[in-house]
């Protein structure tokens, strides 16, 4: 158990970028965040349990669809901790988890039509293949 | 040939833990001039100390290498060992195999390796050292503060007290300082102007301190017991001598729409003005940029109103020249600037105020005679929020925000919250913090008190925004103990902005050649062992401009650099380096070439008769360096391109043999 949230937590720290020991625990992220009162944990604790390994709650919680991305944490993080996109790392790993194997590259070519940008692929890539 | 004896330090373990000691005295031994070599725990010891002095006797030595820790540290110690043991000092040479071998290296084998070829190197200098004489200059005995706040001050009467002149430089019209526009002081909340006003009038009846308040320095020459200092008196239009301070040109003069800056801006006064009741000197100033007469030829009512005559509209800029021995910074602080910091609506509202501007509500002789109302529609607030560390201890690429922490805020901030309690028991006050730094003699008690005592909520989370709606501040914060976000209506807000050094410590820096960091805060010459003097030798440091410090610290570090200058100036000559420039006259071609890289001004050209082999006589043009200004730097020996020029002590041939020895 412990390994396989070690394993997690590299990769989350990793896709992210985010340095959760630049923290110093003084709550700003929270305070700024306008979804605070939808989310079961808020900004400041996705940064504390990512940091202590404690995933699992995470990535089970609804907090994890009704953070907005709109960035006021990012923005006044005095520590440049940048909390959403952890939030954002954590959901990513939730939905591959979840969505894995939903799409295969063999079944792309008949859903091309001209009017899809070639982001919406790569996005339906990283949600839904593994 | 010399007869050399290498000396190895363990440094307990701090070499011998990485460093194999015992084969670094093996190897060196058989080094060309080396007549014994040994080894042990604390060279620097006395009885380290003594092994050397024994050593010289026994073995006849001339030179000594001493394999230990960096020169800085213990060059000068063991100089002294030689020479009590009747060598020239200038024959010791220090291998650096702690900072810059041991430390470093986490390998035995590579930290003897390296260690070895650090002593060799030494070994190779050393037998081409020269026993050299130090010269001396004399002292001038006077000192020069720059800066009239209480660091400045407290300095200024302590050097005074021991009977040496002293000349405080003030850019602002004032002395006094940050301290001068403060309410109470904590811990035991004595009123600030009752205990600096003395002192301030002590400084002006002082017959030992000049004070050139609305000036600032533009030039520094010289170096430790004679520098040269250019100081620029601005025009005041107000003739100082004369001027009593009575006040009926303020009272009369009909601009009056002047943002008073004592008060930061929350009120105004008028274009001829005493900053406060108690300046010092007590003498009215025009701001040009204000005045009418000044501006535009129309006005000169001061000029009417004035009884004594004062008034003087053709004043100029005034330079003055005058000599120092010894050169005290103490150019403080200021809040910084909170333009970046929108999301407390600094700008957006006037009643979201800094601390420094708390201090003036609340102060008697602040705008609002010390009643605590809201600038915005003068009324009494009823919830107030203060947020601490604003701007304090953010990430170093953040892009606005300071990376320390200013140390005072925890502190005047449980002093606004105690006081508004103690006068306003119908208000809330709410603080909320990140952490609670209160080392100090009764700052953790004083801040309990706050708690405990006057009922402040301290809550331990940090406010994320402040919205102006109607006449409430909306504030959303995080109380992270609770897992809550916080919804306050706050009629006043009061951020702790951090605190950095004043502007002017920049480029005044580069004038005293005295190093900072990357905050421009002053850099000591040791962080925990030479607190008050910058490595520049004469400069010295007092208050804020060395790193953010309250009251009583200011005060203490004000008397120390005071104590460190009368030690220079009771002095009457001072034992100068000779490790300085010289020129080999018959070689020098008198390019001007060393003049120009020259940072001390220590060359000068001459023209010298020489008799030619032909027995004729030619006058040619030769660099002269004087030796009390010449600080050893080298750059002339970099850039003479006859090789004329060359630094004793550290000549170029004592150079490229530590080069041959450590590439060998």
């Amino acid at each position: 158990m412990h390994n396989k949230n070690q394993y997690l937590q590299e990769e989350l720290l990793r896709t992210s970028g985010v340095n959760p020991k630049k923290c110093m625990r003084c709550g700003k992220c929270s305070a700024t965040c306008p979804a605070y009162d939808e989310m079961e944990y808020h900004p400041h604790q996705f940064v504390n349990m990512v940091e202590s390994g404690d995933i699992e709650p995470l990535l089970n919680s609804k907090s994890l669809y009704r953070c907005l991305s709109c960035f006021a944490c990012i923005d006044r993080c005095p520590r440049g901790v940048e909390p959403a996109k952890l939030v954002e790392a954590v959901r990513l790993a939730a939905i591959r988890k979840q969505g894995a194997n939903h799409l295969k590259a063999d079944d792309v070519p008949a859903m091309l039509d001209d009017d899809i940008p070639q982001q919406a692929l790569v996005s339906a890539f990283r949600k839904y293949a593994k | 040939m010399q007869r050399i004896g290498v000396f190895v330090c363990w440094c307990g373990s701090n070499i011998a833990g990485t460093v194999d000691v015992q084969a670094v005295s093996d190897a060196l031994a058989h080094e060309p001039g080396v007549v014994f070599s040994t080894n042990y725990q604390y060279m620097c010891s006395q009885a380290g100390q003594n092994m050397i002095k024994d050593a010289v006797a026994e073995h006849k030595l001339t030179g000594i290498v001493v394999c230990s820790c960096s020169p800085r540290m213990h060059e000068a110690t063991f100089r002294k060992t030689a020479a009590a043991a009747g060598i020239n000092p200038y024959m010791v040479e220090i291998a650096n195999i702690r900072e810059q071998c041991s430390w470093v290296h986490k390998d035995m084998q590579t930290g003897t390796e390296k260690a070895i070829i650090l002593g060799k190197a030494a070994v190779a200098k050393v037998n081409l050292n020269t026993p050299l004489t130090p010269g001396e200059s004399p002292v001038t005995k006077r000192a020069l503060v720059i800066g009239g706040g209480i660091a400045g001050i407290q300095t200024a009467l302590d050097i005074a007290d021991a009977g040496f002149p002293v000349d405080i430089v003030e850019k602002k019209p004032t002395i006094g300082g940050k301290m001068a526009q403060l309410d109470k002081t904590f811990p035991t909340l004595d009123c600030a102007a009752c205990i600096l006003t003395p002192k301030m009038v002590d400084v002006a009846q002082n017959d030992k301190i000049r004070i050139f308040s609305y000036s600032e320095v533009t030039d520094v020459k010289g170096f430790v017991g004679n520098f040269d200092v250019t100081i620029k008196k601005h025009a005041r239009y107000v003739k100082e001598d004369i001027c009593t301070g009575c006040g009926a040109c303020t009272e009369k003069c009909p601009m009056k729409k002047v943002p008073n800056e004592f008060n930061l801006g929350m009120d105004n006064r008028s274009a001829i003005y005493i900053p406060f009741a108690q300046a010092v000197p007590k003498v009215a100033t025009i701001d040009p940029n204000y005045c009418n007469m000044l501006k535009n030829g129309k006005c000169g009512v001061c000029s009417k109103v004035c009884a004594a005559g004062a008034i003087d509209y053709t004043q100029k800029d005034e330079f003055i020249e005058e000599k120092y021995g010894a050169i005290v910074v103490a150019t403080g602080f200021n809040p910084i600037s909170m333009d970046k910091f929108d999301e407390f609506a600094y700008n957006q509202s006037k009643d979201v105020i800094t601390s420094l501007e708390f201090e003036r509500l609340t102060n008697a002789a602040g705008p609002t005679a010390g009643k605590l109302l809201r600038p915005s529609d003068l009324k009494h607030p009823h919830t107030i929020v203060f947020v601490q560390c604003v701007g304090s201890r953010c990430d170093a690429c953040a892009e606005k925000g300071k990376e320390y922490c200013s140390k005072i805020c925890c502190m005047y901030t449980a002093k606004h919250a105690m006081l508004t309690r103690d006068k306003y028991p119908d208000t809330e006050v709410y603080v909320f913090y990140i952490d609670v730094r209160t080392p100090g003699k009764n700052f953790d008690e004083f801040y309990r008190r706050a708690v405990e005592e006057y009922g402040v909520h301290y809550i331990k989370g940090m406010v994320g925004k402040v919205t102006p709606e109607g006449d409430k501040l909306k504030v959303q914060a995080s109380d992270l103990l609770a897992n809550k976000q916080l919804h306050i209506d706050a009629d006043l807000v009061v951020l702790a902005a951090a605190i950095e050094p004043d502007k002017s410590a920049r480029p005044l820096a580069t004038m005293l050649t005295a190093s900072m960091d990357t905050n421009d805060f002053f850099t000591e010459a040791h962080p925990k062992l030479r607190p008050v003097e910058s490595p520049t030798a004469g400069v010295f440091l007092s208050g804020a401009c060395q790193g953010p410090k309250d009251i009583p610290e200011t005060v203490s570090q004000a008397g120390a650099a005071a104590s460190k200058v009368i030690g220079l100036l009771a002095k009457d000559k001072l034992t100068g380096n000779p490790c300085v420039a010289s020129s080999n006259e018959l070689m020098c071609n008198g390019c001007s070439t060393c003049e120009r890289v020259c940072p001390y001004g220590a060359i000068t050209y001459e023209n010298k008769e020489f008799r030619m082999p032909d027995r004729t006589t030619a006058i040619r043009r030769i660099a002269v360096v004087n030796p009390a200004v010449c600080q050893g730097c080298g750059c002339c020996t970099v850039a003479c391109p006859s090789g004329a020029m060359d630094l004793r002590g550290f000549a170029n041939s004592q150079i490229i043999a530590e080069v041959d020895a450590i590439c060998k």
